[in-house]
Parts: structure tokens; sequence; C-alpha cells
């Protein structure tokens, strides 16, 4: 929150009333609250259209299956038996691999943009990365299936295999495609928003800072991992939540590189699916009513998933609200 | 004791400091082998006919994706002109004036909305503006890309007026400003570099962006004038010609890429030209 | 900034000033992915001698081109299957169905050591893809491909992942030669297979087929005969294994045409004939019975009587298979149906 304003108008004692408020307005202040309010308010009518429409195009199926939806395994298209598990599973499999890599590897980059690098050369690569935001899901997909399918089948798998393979999560037969493919695929995807959005927030850090830690002896990796990335954290979180929800709404790419297999698995190796990638997949060929239904009934499902992780990851951040980082 | 506790400090210092670059020169390379692929797979198909003439039926040559190249910029412009202003304000509202508990749930919000596949976002733009009026158009497929902006803009906007230190508000407002001038004329501008970064981001995005205009703004095989037709784009178009049999299509695909890496090569150029002319800091 | 503004409000100008020219006729059409590519070549010729006709179609798959349709936001829509009672019954009018071109499927693979081209038994298909068969050796494809060395490993099955019509013409195909296929999974353009790795599209099957050894998938001919890829032979029903070509499959419509005449809805996957390639199908355009707009009734009319004559000629350098003479007989007199 901003520090109360101490503004020549306080001066004088604030009145009370109608008429105060109409003198107020004319200072324009209560107009830009109101503004302001009205746009922010709009998203908030946005996303309860959303919720609303998928609500209602999906009643049959809400009806038919209830809450069982949530833990049946089958996909059935011809029988009209649908059941969301495998997708959410996915869905969670696939974001949490592709954070494990993209979080440690943007923030890392990051750091480097922020830090260490000269200034120009700085803003230069930061801006070819923001670059790799805009290439369509599409060609990452099929760069997926060129590129990164092959290399899991003959190279990364193999010497995972041979080095973790006693591990579940290493386990089974490896094809290329499956939950570590994809979620490899979605960690490039999705870095780009870490690195943009961290390195700026790192920027902004005050120089007197750093000079302070460095004044009392810290090495630069230590002013920075102590100090400078504490004081950004809540930009950093941003960026993850950013991250995180294009990872789970990831359509096109996820879908050519996970095998699409409605079927949970512990190992990385297996394919698997995703509740966007269904819907991206099943969507326009649907025809049967109870099959839409279900479709739109699994966005319902991702926005519930939405809404917990959101959730928990802001209880994480109030948790480790302690000293260090910027006032808020 | 000492000595070897500053030495593991020292070598720590550089171990981490390197792998910091490194990574930063892991993306760098993917985005170089992206666009390598690219230039490689498609450059033989970008040429003049390509920026100039329409899609021809495969086996003829000589055709190309002017009027995608056209669509996916009005259709930006819609969704900037739709999307940007109502992130950018709301995250004003968020940074400057709002309230603990209506802050919270705004936020929570646009996190959500963030989250929603691209493809929900199409079939609920569909039911919003193209059921009721029976036609695929230009202004549903910007509407639903524009919705997809906001996040993005709310949270670059609600992060950078944040990061302006309270001493630069107080300062304009011992001057006498209110507290509207003080956030118009004094922080935005500071903090416009990472706000339009953000923005950038956002129409970057949505940019290559398919699913949504799908069932918007659905496609065109031909020019599409003004704002109520269908009109094509370059995603759609890389989409339909990427899982085509015809080689000539692929290659078609990846130059349609390749043009609109450029598109926003030269959209986030602009923009920083136009910035630093006015000196604005963090560009 | 002003100076931005202002060339924004210019372009806004330009492009609402752009109007369309005055006596054009725009058509809207959506649906099956199968005959885009003889679709997009139709509507660009018939453009060109008509030049004030623009027919604007896009593969967005026959399941949302029957819901575009039933929304009324195309003019007409094009599926890969042809609709059934309960579909039909759902429009709030008369839609008529016509078929367009014929496709196939074929089952595509990639064993190591193998280069001869293998033979697959209907049956020997469907329990590959029940699950029942899973090793290449396996004496059900063994035996119908006597002198080819097969390997002992695991077959890497492989299937669409998106809802298709190809997946329709090959799910259709196995519900009817095995009973098992029926009761267990059935047909549709999506079903629960029982086992398999999804791929994409044409080409991520292709390419799931293409990079992964041991894998079997299925194909549309095109695609096969566009990318070269080798496909196997499958026996028909009268016993003889055929390989899918443009005359295998015009063979397997050429019987159809009577039944046609009672119902121009026929499935005519393993259709009889000595000749006949057994997965094929035809592609349908849906055209509403009754059309209020005259000039649209008329451009309609007239596309699909070119389409009959003129338009037949140009698909087999697509690799799609003509209509056989009886059948466009047929839909010729469908036409007078449109009011």
């Amino acid at each position: 929150m901003s520090t109360p304003a101490i503004t020549m108008d306080n001066a004088v004692p604030p009145k009370v009333g109608p008429r105060a408020f109409l003198q107020r307005l004319r200072h324009g202040d209560e107009i830009a609250h109101l503004v302001t309010l009205i746009f922010a308010a709009s998203i908030l009518l946005l996303t309860s259209l959303l919720v609303l429409e998928l609500w209602r195009e999906s009643h049959l199926s809400r009806a038919q299956f209830k809450w069982s939806f949530f833990w049946t395994s089958t996909w059935d298209p011809v029988f009209n038996h649908f059941g969301a598990l495998p997708f959410i599973y996915g869905t969670l499999v696939t974001s949490a691999v592709s954070l494990a890599i993209a979080v440690p590897l943007g923030l890392a980059a990051a750091v480097f943009l922020a830090e260490l690098a000269p200034r120009t050369l700085s803003d230069y690569i930061a801006f070819l990365i923001d670059l790799l935001a805009a290439v369509p899901s599409v060609i990452y997909g099929l760069l997926g299936i060129f590129i990164v399918v092959p290399l899991m089948r003959t190279t990364i798998g193999p010497a995972l295999k041979h080095t973790l393979g006693f591990l579940p999560i290493f386990s089974g037969p490896n094809y290329g495609v499956g939950f570590l493919t994809a979620g490899i695929v979605l960690s490039i995807m999705i870095v780009p928003f870490i690195i943009s959005v961290s390195r700026e927030v790192l920027l902004t850090v005050p120089r007197d800072q750093r000079e302070a830690a460095m004044g009392l002896g810290a090495t630069r990796w230590e002013a920075t991992w102590k100090v400078v990335v504490p004081w950004a954290r809540t930009g950093i979180m941003g960026s993850i939540f950013l991250a995180l929800a294009r990872a789970l709404g990831e359509t096109m790419a996820v879908t050519m590189v996970i095998g699409n297999d409605p079927k949970i698995a512990a190992s990385l190796f297996a394919p698997g699916y995703t509740i966007a990638a269904v819907i991206a997949n099943e969507f326009t060929e649907a025809t049967g009513d109870l099959y839409l239904s279900s479709l739109i009934e699994l966005g319902l499902v991702l926005f519930l998933m939405t809404f917990i992780l959101n959730g928990l990851a802001r209880i994480l951040i109030v948790a480790t609200e302690r000293g260090g980082g910027r006032p808020s | 004791m000492n000595r070897i506790r500053t030495i593991w400090r020292k070598s720590l210092n550089v171990v981490m400091l390197t792998l910091t670059g490194v990574a930063a020169f892991a993306v760098v390379g993917v985005l170089f082998f992206i666009l390598g692929y690219l230039v490689y797979y498609g450059g033989k198909s970008l040429n003049w006919n390509f920026f100039t003439k329409l899609p021809v039926p495969v086996g003829e040559t000589g055709g190309g994706m002017a009027n995608a190249i056209v669509g996916s910029l009005k259709l930006l412009l819609l969704a900037a002109l739709m999307g940007l202003p109502v992130g950018l304000i709301a995250g004003i509202y968020l940074a400057e004036f709002g309230g603990k508990t209506f802050s919270f749930v705004i936020r929570y919000t646009t996190d959500l909305l963030n989250g929603v596949p691209s493809i929900v976002m199409g079939i609920f733009a569909y039911s919003i503006v193209v059921e009721p009026v029976k036609h695929f158009s230009t202004l549903a497929g910007g509407f639903a890309l524009g919705v997809m902006t906001i996040p993005i803009t709310v949270r670059a906007t609600e992060e950078f007026l944040r990061a302006i230190p309270g001493s630069l508000r107080e300062g304009a407002m011992a001057l006498g400003a209110s507290k509207w001038r003080t956030i118009a004329s004094v922080v935005l501008p500071a903090a416009s570099g990472g706000i339009i970064t953000g923005m950038l981001l956002a129409l970057a995005r949505v940019a290559g962006e398919t699913a949504p205009l799908l069932f918007t703004a659905f496609s065109n095989q031909f020019w599409s004038p003004g704002w109520s037709q269908p009109i094509a784009s370059l995603p759609v178009m890389i989409y339909t010609y990427a899982i085509a049999p015809y080689d000539d299509w692929h290659r078609q695909a990846w130059a349609a890429g390749l043009v609109l890496l450029g598109l926003v090569l030269l959209a986030n150029l602009g923009c920083r030209l136009v910035m630093n002319r006015r000196g604005v800091r963090g560009v | 900034m002003r100076k931005i503004l202002l060339s924004l409000l210019a372009v806004c100008a330009l492009a609402f000033t752009a109007h369309a020219q005055s006596g054009t006729v725009l058509l809207n059409s959506a649906g099956a992915t199968f005959p885009y590519p003889i679709y997009s070549k139709w509507f660009d010729v018939y453009h060109t001698a008509h030049p004030n006709i623009q027919i604007n179609y896009q593969s967005i798959g026959s399941g949302g081109g029957i819901r575009q349709l039933m929304a009324g936001t195309v003019d007409f829509g094009a599926s890969d299957m042809p609709l059934n009672d309960q579909t039909l019954a759902q429009f709030k009018y008369k839609v008529l169905q016509f078929p367009t071109v014929l496709g196939a499927v074929v089952p595509t693979y990639n064993v190591p050591g193998v280069t001869a081209e293998l033979k697959f038994t209907p049956e020997a298909l469907a329990d590959i893809y029940l699950g029942k068969v899973t090793k290449w050796n396996d004496p059900e494809i063994a035996g119908a491909n006597p002198g080819v060395k097969l390997p002992s490993d695991d077959i890497v099955v492989v299937h669409r992942s998106d809802g298709s019509g190809t997946t329709f013409v090959w799910t259709d195909y196995l519900s009817k030669v095995s009973g098992d296929w029926k009761s267990k999974v059935g047909s549709n353009t999506s079903v629960n297979w029982p086992v398999g790795l999804g791929g994409k599209g044409n080409e991520g099957v292709a390419g799931l087929v293409q990079q992964t050894p041991d894998a079997l998938g299925y194909v549309e001919l095109i695609y096969a005969l566009q990318n070269h890829m080798s496909f196997g032979t499958v026996k028909n029903s009268a016993g003889n294994f055929v390989k899918a070509s443009l005359a295998t499959v015009s063979e397997a419509a050429s019987g159809a045409a009577v039944k046609m005449e009672k119902d121009i809805r026929i499935s005519i996957t393993d259709a009889p004939g000595a000749n006949t390639y057994p997965i094929c199908s035809f592609t349908y355009l849906l055209i509403p019975q009754n059309i209020s707009d005259a000039t649209k009734r008329d451009t309609i009319k007239g596309f699909l009587k070119w389409m009959l004559t003129t338009g037949q000629t140009m698909v087999e350098a697509l690799n799609y298979a003509q209509l056989p003479k009886a059948v466009v007989k047929i839909e010729m007199k469908q036409i007078s149906e449109i009011q």
C-alpha cells in the first residue's frame, strides 16, 4: 500500500457529508478512484461471465456425472462415459516439470541480465528473449516433434535411465513423447515470462541495498542472492504465477508431444494427456451434446485447479513474508 | 578457519555467477536455434509474393499470405485497444487506490483469467460475440485476444508502479499535486519502461495464439474489409498449413512463423525507439 | 504521442472504407479437414471463373462444421461422417448431404529390418488396436506374411488424438470386422482407445510412426502418398490383399450407388468386390434444403453442379478418388431439392 498522502488539501480538517464529497470530486481524485475501480471491476465481471458460460454449457455432464467426474478415469466418446482424473493428473505433472526446469533457469538468467551483464548487452538479450514469447504455440509443437522427441528417445531418455533409472519416475519404456518431453517444451515456452518480468523487477531494486550488503563484506553472489532477490521477491513470484498460468493452459505444443493417452502413470516417460490438450483436440469434432458438455466441464475443472493452485501459492508467499522484502 | 570459509564463499561466488551466465546464454541459444530453423526452412518461401498475394490452393505457386499479415495486424490492433487500457487502469487501481480485500480479489481473478486455456477463451468469445450475431468477425477475434492481454498488463503495471519509491510521490504532492495528477504526471512516466515491456510481452503472446481465433475471427481466403467479416491471421494459417500433407505448405508455415516473429520484433523496436527518443528510463 | 494516435486513426479509417465491391457474393463454410486441399482448390478455381463469388472454407473439423451450421454462422458445412438421424433431428431444418470425393485410410508402419510390404488381415488390425496382439511376430501377422522376418518386439500402436473423420472411417471398419471392437470400443471421430499413443493430425501420427521403431499407425491415403510413406495392404471381404489406390478406392464406391438411391449416407468400408480397398469413405457437403437468400441459393446450386462435373476432373491430381458416375447422377437430382 502506498504511504498515506499528505497533500495541501488536508491542511484543513476533512469535512464529511455530500457537499464535501462533491468538493473532493472536483479535485479529480475521487473520479480517478472511481474510474480505476470500474476498470478493475470489469476484470471481475469478465471472469465471472466466463465461469458462468462454462457452468451453463456444462450442465448436461454435471447432471450426469456429478462428483464422480473428478475421479473417473475413463474417457469414452462412443459410450458417453467421461471422467477428468487422467487429465487433472497430466496437467499437474507437466506444469510441475515445466516449472522445475523454467524457474531455476529463468531466475538464473534474469539475475545474470540484471546484475552482471553490461546494461546494453542486457537490454539486447532481454529484447531477444521477449521474442520467444511471440513464437506461436504450433511452431513450438512442431519443433518439439522434430527435435525434442527424437532427442528424448535417443539421448536424454537413455541417459536418465542409465543414471536414475531406479527411480519410479524414470521407469518404463521411453517413446520420446510423454510427460517429460511436454514439460521440457513447456518450460521453453514459459521461461521468457519469468526472465522478462524478473529482470525488470531486479533492475528496480535500489542500488543502496546492494552496496550496503557489499559494504558489509558480502561477495557479489551473496549480495545478489541474500539481499537483492528477496527484495524483488513479490515481483519474481508474480512472474512465476504468469508462467504457471501459461503452462496450465497451453494447448497446441503440449498435444503434439505428450502422446495423448489419457492414462495415469508414475513414469515421466509415459504418455499422458492434459485438460487443455484434450479440449483442443476434440472440441471442434465433438458432436454429441454430452461429449461437448464434458469437454466444457473439463474447462471448468481447469479453472478450479487454477483457483486452488493460486490459493496455495499465495499462502506460500504470506508464509515467507518475513524480513528482507520490499516494504509493501 | 576463516580462510577456508572465505575461499568457499569466493568459489561459490564465481561458480554461481558463471551458472547464471550459462543460463542466460542457454536461453538465448534456444531462441537463435528456433530462429535459425525458421529461417532455414521458411526462408525459401519468403519472397515478394508472400507479402503481397493471397493464398493459392496446393500445387500452385505464387501464392502468399498478404491477407493473413494484414489480418494479424488488425487483430493485434483491436486486442491492444480493447485489452491494454483495461489492464493499465486496473493495474493503477491495484497499485494506487485499492483497498485490501478488493485488491486481493482482483489480483486473484486476474491470475485465474491468465490460466484459462486459449481455446476456452475462444469458446467464451464465441458465445458472447459470435453467437448473438451469428457470424464470425474480426471484432470477435480482437475481443478474445484483448481479454488475454489483460492479466499480463495488470501485473506489469502494478509491479512497476509499486516499485516507484514513495519519495517521488511525496515530492509531487508536496508541490501541490493531487493524487491522480501525481500518478499521471510523475509515477506513470517513471514506471513506463516496465509497463510498456509488459504490454509488449502481452501482445507478443497473443500474436501467436491460434485457438482463440478459430471460433471468432475464423479465417478467410480473401481480403477482409471492415471489421465484421472473418479474417485470416498468421497463426491460423500456420496451423492449417503445418498439419497439411504438403511440403510446399509446410515451408509456407515456417515462413509465416518467421514473418510473425519479424512483426513482433518490429513492434518492439518501434516502441523502444519512441521511448528512447522521449528519454524514458529502463529501456 | 499525437502522431501515433493520428496514424492509428488513419489506419482504422482505411480499414473501414475498404468495402467489398457491390455484387460480391460472400459465402462462409466450415468443416472437415480431410478434403480441405481439394475444396480450397475448387473454391479458388470457381472464384477465378466467377470473380464476384467468394466462397470461404475453413477446416475446423467435421464436428465444428456441423455445429456452426446448426448455429447459423456458416452457409453450408462439410463433414467426413454422414450425419446420423439423431444429429439431423437437432437441426431446425432439413439438411441435404452431398458426397464430394472419396478417400482412404491406410496402415503405415516402421518395423526395423522389414522393407517388404506387409499384409494385414482385418482380424489382425482389430486385435492389434484392441491390445490383444502385442508383438510383431504374432501368428496373426506372421501368418499373412510368409517369408518376412518379423521381430519379436512389442508393437507401438499409434492412433489419432484429435477427433477426425479418419478415425471415424478406421473405427467404422474395425467395428464391422470385429464384434469385439464394436462392443468394447465402437466407432466415432474420437474413441476410448484401449492402447496406443495419440498423434495430433495426420502429421502427428506419421511423425510418431516414422520416428518410433516398431510403430503401427493409420493415415489418410493422400498423406501417405504425398509424403512417400510405405503402407501395407489390407485383406478385403473377397479375401484379396488390396493396396489402397485411386482405382481400388473408386471400386469400393461403385457398388454403393444402388443403395444410395434410398439413403445417400452410406458406409463403404469393407465393401464387396474383388478389387476393392476396404477402408474408404465419402466426404460430404452439408447443404440446408431451404435457403431463403435467392442469390446464395443459386450460387450454391451453381457451385454444386460445377463441382459434380468440372470439379471432379481436378480431384485425381490431388490424390482423391472421383465419385462414380452413378453417384453423380443421384446428387444432380438432389440439387433440385434445394429451394
